[in-house]
């Protein structure tokens, strides 16, 4: 009598089919509202089909019921993580529409306050993909930094997150001096410390890297063709930065490296942010060191209106702030698309203007629609916990994609 | 113009519509170069093969973004932008085209998967067709949406709400209601030319005209001041006396 191998009780006669799941809209690895039906194959992932605009909000059509000012505001609320980059493409684009040339104070306070966006921004990122991941301090003690970031916020416009600060000309108030050494103090001393205490934690550590290392490989040339802009794109290494290439305020001034990845994968992405850390860091600190003094904002009484106290005194000045807070100032009639590199990418403004006070129609170009379109081929082949490392790979917030 | 704005600099527009148009020949309906940015308007029809001249032999590797625009008064209302940006070149161009709500648009996903989201963000947004897309499915608005609310006939309150009832326990769709009426202010200037009457000036329109007369009344003379005679009289009277009189006061 021979052994009877013991046999499987699914042998033979059964088919294992593929089954779909929901991930999302309601899974706080999803970022926010994201649905994502995957199809899988036992763990491994054959199909996602992302659906997304349960955030949409229709801000692309308010923004054609509000005067250029007005409009503003909705820039805060695309990307709340960084509120402050969204503001800087749709101010550069009216004012490269009106041709208005911005005083060099308030160009290096731009680039300063960006610089301090894009720090903010990455420490939520960071933090939060280390968490997917399965790590719980760096999240915490990244958002130390984060919260101090939000107090420079607030000591600037008042406001923590949707600052409203960058205006069309300028910005909307000059910053005390005590706010600038304050930040130069934290740059010097707090940033570093509580940053490179976190990193400490997680770059080389076995298990982050055995999460991130070789997975959703991207080539250079699906980069390209997928569209992938910012930490995407420099992951997969490409030395693509709109910052460098092509500079806007005071960038071309600044002394900085472009980091890029050589592997193209989640790790190298997630290294790519880390380094980007550092390089806005070296940013700030030169616009701290050259600060100019002088105005704040453009002189040019059609579009940027004037002071409160200058307000009090002249009759003009009355005129020129009713007529710029009610009707809001015209701009001239054509079509611009202004992109600059936000923390997450290519955040762009089509901006069209028939020479009205509002604008004809302003198509916004969200960083995470090109990356998040992609999550099907970065993500095949992948197992089920592989998506939410990929996910906070791709640094995705759905206030900016939904728009 | 001298540039005084401080958007991104990308490299000299200088020479290429001409290289361009020369390179597509007679596809290219139209361009432009305004605000430092260059416009090409190329036939509808032929825009895959235009995508493709300019990723393959014109270095623009990468198509950013499309957008819709809608123009109620145009034959063909809407139009269709590509932005491209060649990473190689460090410059950036915007491919447009005109299209109807019956006139599809060939697909560009052959070119650039990415073109599938954005593609049907336009078709979710303007009800633009593209030809070819495998998967041109709503993509912002909810599901079972009717309409295409970025068009600018389409109100900006929509037409339905949506709620999550106590009774039915579920989200119920309804009508809009709005509690107070959407404030639109307009707050051009009615002296520089405002689209809308002012107020009062309806009734001039409203009056019916007055009925003909046999005999006009003028007041060529100073008698036909309609004043009765006594002030005929006066008014005759030499203005010398009249002024005579008046430094008596």
């Amino acid at each position: 009598m021979s052994i009877q191998l013991e046999q499987s009780p699914t042998t033979g006669d059964e088919v294992i089919t593929n089954y779909t799941i929901n991930f999302g809209p309601q899974h706080p690895a999803a970022h926010g509202v994201l649905r994502m039906v995957m199809e899988l194959d036992g763990e491994i992932i054959e199909r996602i089909d992302p659906h997304v605009g349960l955030l949409h909000r229709g801000t692309e059509k308010l923004i054609e019921h509000k005067t250029y000012l007005q409009a503003l505001p909705y820039f805060d609320r695309l990307d709340y993580c960084s509120p402050l980059a969204m503001e800087h493409s749709y101010v550069l684009a009216i004012e490269k529409m009106l041709n208005l040339e911005v005083p060099i104070r308030a160009q290096y306070l731009r680039v300063l306050f960006a610089e301090l966006t894009r720090i903010c921004n990455h420490m939520l990122n960071i933090g939060s993909h280390v968490m997917d991941v399965g790590a719980m301090t760096p999240n915490l003690w990244l958002f130390e930094i984060r919260e101090d970031c939000l107090n420079f916020f607030e000591r600037a416009s008042g406001a923590r997150m949707h600052s409203a600060w960058f205006r069309p000309g300028g910005v909307h108030q000059d910053v005390p001096l005590k706010l600038l050494t304050d930040i130069a103090d934290w740059l010097d001393t707090r940033l570093p410390t509580l940053f490179e205490d976190a990193m400490s934690l997680v770059v080389d550590n076995r298990i982050f890297k055995q999460r991130n290392v070789d997975i959703a490989l991207v080539s250079k040339e699906d980069a390209l063709a997928w569209g992938f802009s910012g930490p995407m794109i420099r992951g997969a290494g490409i030395p693509w930065d709109i910052r460098k290439a092509q500079p806007y305020d005071v960038y071309d001034r600044m002394d900085f490296e472009i980091p890029v990845g050589t592997n193209s994968d989640c790790y190298d992405r997630f290294m790519v942010r880390v380094e980007e850390v550092r390089q806005s860091a070296r940013i700030m600190k030169q616009c701290l060191a050259e600060m100019p003094e002088g105005p704040i904002a453009s002189d040019d009484r059609k579009v940027v209106p004037p002071k409160r106290g200058e307000m009090k005194q002249s009759m003009e000045s009355l005129i020129h702030h009713f007529k710029l807070y009610t009707e809001g100032f015209h701009v001239p009639a054509g079509e611009v698309y202004v992109a600059t590199e936000s923390p997450k990418g290519e955040f762009g403004v089509y901006l069209v203007s028939d020479g009205s006070n509002k604008p004809y129609r302003c198509k916004i170009r969200p960083t995470a629609f090109s990356h998040l379109q992609a999550m099907d081929f970065m993500s095949k082949g992948h197992m089920l916990p592989d998506a939410t490392a990929i996910l906070g790979a791709i640094d995705v917030v759905f206030g900016e994609c939904d728009r | 113009m001298t540039v005084l704005h401080s958007a991104p600099k990308f490299a000299s527009n200088d020479g290429v519509i001409e290289a361009l148009s020369v390179a597509l020949g007679d596809v290219v309906v139209a361009t432009k170069e305004e605000h430092g940015e260059v416009v090409l308007t190329v036939a509808r029809d032929q825009i895959e093969n235009v995508l493709r001249l300019l990723r393959d032999h014109h270095e623009y590797q990468q198509l950013m973004e499309m957008a819709g625009v809608d123009y109620p008064s145009r034959a063909e209302r809407f139009e269709v932008v590509y932005m491209l940006l060649s990473v190689t070149k460090n410059h950036r161009l915007m491919v447009k085209v005109s299209a109807a709500e019956n006139t599809p648009v060939p697909t560009v996903t052959t070119l650039w998967p990415n073109a599938g989201w954005l593609e049907r963000e336009v078709f979710d947004m303007y009800g633009v067709i593209f030809a070819g897309n495998p998967d041109l499915r709503r993509i912002l608005t909810d599901y079972g949406f009717e309409g295409h609310p970025f068009r600018k006939d389409f109100p900006l309150t929509g037409y339905v709400e949506l709620r999550y009832s106590e009774e039915d326990k579920r989200v119920v769709y309804e009508p809009v209601k709005l509690a107070q009426d959407l404030r639109q202010f307009d707050f051009m200037s009615p002296w520089e030319g405002a689209e809308y009457v002012l107020p009062g000036d309806e009734k001039v329109a409203q009056q019916p005209a007055p009925p003909p007369v046999a005999e006009p009344k003028t007041t060529e003379k100073k008698a036909d001041t309609g004043a009765g005679d006594k002030a005929n009289d006066k008014a005759a009277q030499p203005s010398g006396d009249k002024s005579e009189k008046g430094d008596d006061k």
